[in-house]
């Protein structure tokens, strides 16, 4: 396939597309926290400590939504070895590994005024602290070899491997969760949720979308420049030691 | 795919990738089966990484092989166990290729004979000097049966004697049919061979 | 060539064998471990019967990483694997034959000890036969996820370190379902699972571990 395709072309795009994905972010932001902090309606058992929901959830959903994007790129990469691909899944990481810290967290603090205590280990908190754990695998993998090429390889070979397990680990949880604790502990504002809250959780999440992509560009475009100067020494070395 | 494979060894335009860097392009060669290939070139040049898409351990960044069905590859290791005697460590690869345990067992019997370690049968590997151990590895070269040869820096650490002593060895092979392709900084006992002059770093 | 993986194998079991005393490792590390938790919760019997078949998994899951970072590296370092895609070999041969290999002299040896570390931990009698059951059902899925660990950090510095983090999160579900089957209530729907769950990992482990030795070939 394209050897080198064409990073200028994706640089260029990158470029001209991250100013407008950060102007809609900030708005997006601007308008779902009003409606998260100020304008969406108090829950009738938790008051205002549900609010925390609008930032939390969100956080759920992106740091699937990063690894979904990891497990794509790595396919790509497997399949038709494009080299963006590679960049994409490691920028990906570790902004994926901060939505679920922020999950994590946020959820402590949600649960605390009901549980009593700063963590349980229910089925979804459970499930995405293995996530983390998998986050934290996948990015120390990137980092230990030498040959980047090789790190690449190996990291998109444990991306489709984590995603083929993920479910697993989510059902496990699940069901680890349902033998030792036989009655849920509370809901999160389940299925039937009130549009009131829908709204506001939704343009929530877009704004972690725009985040996402955002930063994803400007990780991609930082990967990308590093990459040239990495290449750009390697050529001084080689002419060095050609004149020698 | 009902072909039969290839007798000959033969290579287009290969492109050699390793590390993110270009080792080679447009490399070329064909060798008929009785023939052998001597690969030259300067320190980086990427003799080793060739022999590696020869052997077909390693995948080419662009062009075509077309190789014989049987081949041995000699590198720089000498993937010898050291807890295994050097007769273990003989007829289990003479083992993979032999159709039975008998044959395996001549055939390894006669390569250690032909490069003078038979003495060193029941010893274990580990106990072996590095020339013993350089030359049980062609031994498993040799009792593979197979029709290519690959040898990459055949004669490391071999005194003057042992290295004569690969002479007939080689052109036994080249007798029956057999190719050699292989890469040394000293003089090999090819008999005629071809060259193939791989360039340094541009 | 399925000959091809009994030989791979036996050649495995052979060296294991003529190193006397390396297997052994892992069943004194796995007996070590066990026995650290009553020193940690205190020796109730009351308290260790109902964690038991918790301590025994994680201690054997342990145990099982040991050996994990010399899976793949002898024979990436000597250029054996080199001549084993050269005669013939399919990596995923090689895979699954060191997958074998690993269950047949660290997990096995493991498993056989259990009834020992069970009577140490208290374990009711009952118990003794679903931890066999769990433990011979499960390990397979941890030799199978370690070695495709194994497999991608061939050659990484401090190796051993990172396989751990690679296989503890991916084995959550093994460990889960493995300690559920000697779950009273549950066991059934558990060792359900624990079977479903070791035949995944046994089908896509040698694919992913092959993928692995490749890049680490290049």
């Amino acid at each position: 396939m394209h050897r080198f395709a064409n990073p200028a072309r994706f640089l260029r795009i990158a470029r001209a597309v991250q100013p407008w994905t950060a102007a809609a972010m900030a708005v997006a932001f601007a308008v779902g926290l009003y409606y998260a902090l100020v304008a969406s309606p108090i829950d009738y058992l938790q008051r205002d400590t549900v609010r925390i929901m609008y930032v939390h959830v969100p956080a759920a959903w992106m740091a699937l939504g990063a690894y979904s994007t990891i497990a794509i790129a790595s396919l790509v990469s497997i399949v038709w070895r494009h080299p963006l691909a590679d960049v994409c899944a490691r920028a990906a990481a570790p902004i994926g590994a901060v939505f679920t810290a922020i999950c994590l967290i946020t959820g402590s603090f949600w649960g605390k005024p009901t549980w009593g205590t700063w963590w349980q280990w229910d089925a979804r908190m459970t499930s995405v602290l293995v996530l983390l754990f998998v986050y934290l695998g996948y990015m120390a993998l990137w980092s230990a070899f030498d040959d980047r090429q090789r790190a690449a390889r190996a990291a998109s070979i444990l991306a489709l491997v984590g995603a083929i397990n993920l479910p697993i680990i989510k059902f496990s949880v699940d069901w680890w969760n349902t033998l030792h604790q036989p009655a849920s502990v509370f809901r999160r504002g389940g299925p039937t949720i009130h549009p009131d809250m829908l709204v506001p959780l939704l343009v929530m999440a877009l704004a972690y979308l725009l985040f996402f992509v955002t930063t994803l560009l400007m990780r991609m475009r930082a990967e990308l420049a590093a990459q040239r100067l990495e290449v750009a020494a390697e050529r001084r070395a080689l002419a060095l030691e050609g004149a020698e | 795919m009902t072909a039969s494979p290839p007798l000959s060894l033969r290579a287009e335009a290969l492109v050699c990738r390793r590390g993110g860097r270009t080792v080679f392009t447009d490399v070329s060669l064909a060798v008929a089966p009785g023939a052998a290939l001597l690969v030259t070139g300067p320190n980086g040049a990427g003799k080793s990484s060739l022999l590696k898409l020869l052997a077909g351990t390693l995948r080419p960044e662009a062009g075509v092989i077309e190789r014989p069905e049987r081949i041995a590859y000699l590198g720089h290791d000498n993937a010898l166990k050291p807890v295994l005697t050097v007769a273990e460590n003989l007829l289990f690869w003479a083992g993979l290729g032999a159709p039975s345990r008998r044959e395996a067992l001549a055939r390894a019997e006669a390569a250690a004979a032909a490069v003078g370690i038979a003495p060193l049968w029941d010893v274990p590997a580990r106990l072996l000097s590095s020339g013993q151990k350089r030359r049980t590895a062609l031994a498993r070269v040799l009792a593979s049966n197979a029709a290519l040869w690959l040898l990459d820096e055949p004669t490391v650490g071999l005194d003057a004697a042992s290295v004569e002593r690969l002479g007939p060895v080689f052109a036994r092979h080249r007798a029956g049919g057999g190719m050699i392709v292989a890469t040394s900084h000293t003089p090999l006992p090819l008999g005629d061979a071809d060259v193939l002059e791989l360039g340094g770093r541009a | 060539m399925s000959g091809g993986v009994f030989t791979l194998v036996g050649r495995e079991l052979a060296l294991v064998w003529a190193e006397r005393g390396g297997g052994a490792i892992a069943l004194i590390f796995f007996v070590i471990v066990g026995s650290l938790f009553p020193f940690a919760v205190g020796p109730e019997p009351q308290v260790l019967l109902r964690i038991a078949p918790g301590i025994i998994w994680v201690s054997a899951l342990l145990a099982c990483l040991l050996s994990l970072e010399r899976l793949f590296q002898p024979d990436a370092e000597d250029g054996t694997l080199e001549q084993l895609v050269v005669s013939g070999q399919s990596l995923e041969s090689v895979a699954v034959a060191k997958m074998i290999a690993h269950w047949l002299t660290t997990a096995l040896p493991l498993v056989i000890l259990t009834p020992i570390m069970a009577a140490m931990l208290n374990a009711p009698v009952e118990v003794w036969g679903t931890l066999l059951l769990g433990l011979l059902l499960g390990t397979p899925a941890l030799s199978a996820i370690g070695s495709v660990a194994a497999a991608l950090t061939v050659g990484v510095r401090r190796g051993g370190v990172l396989i751990s983090l690679l296989v503890l999160p991916l084995a959550v579900p093994t460990l889960i379902f493995g300690v559920g089957v000697s779950d009273p209530l549950a066991g059934a729907s558990a060792l359900k699972w624990l079977a479903a769950t070791t035949l995944l990992a046994l089908a896509v482990s040698p694919f992913a571990a092959a993928a692995g030795l490749r890049a680490a070939m290049e």
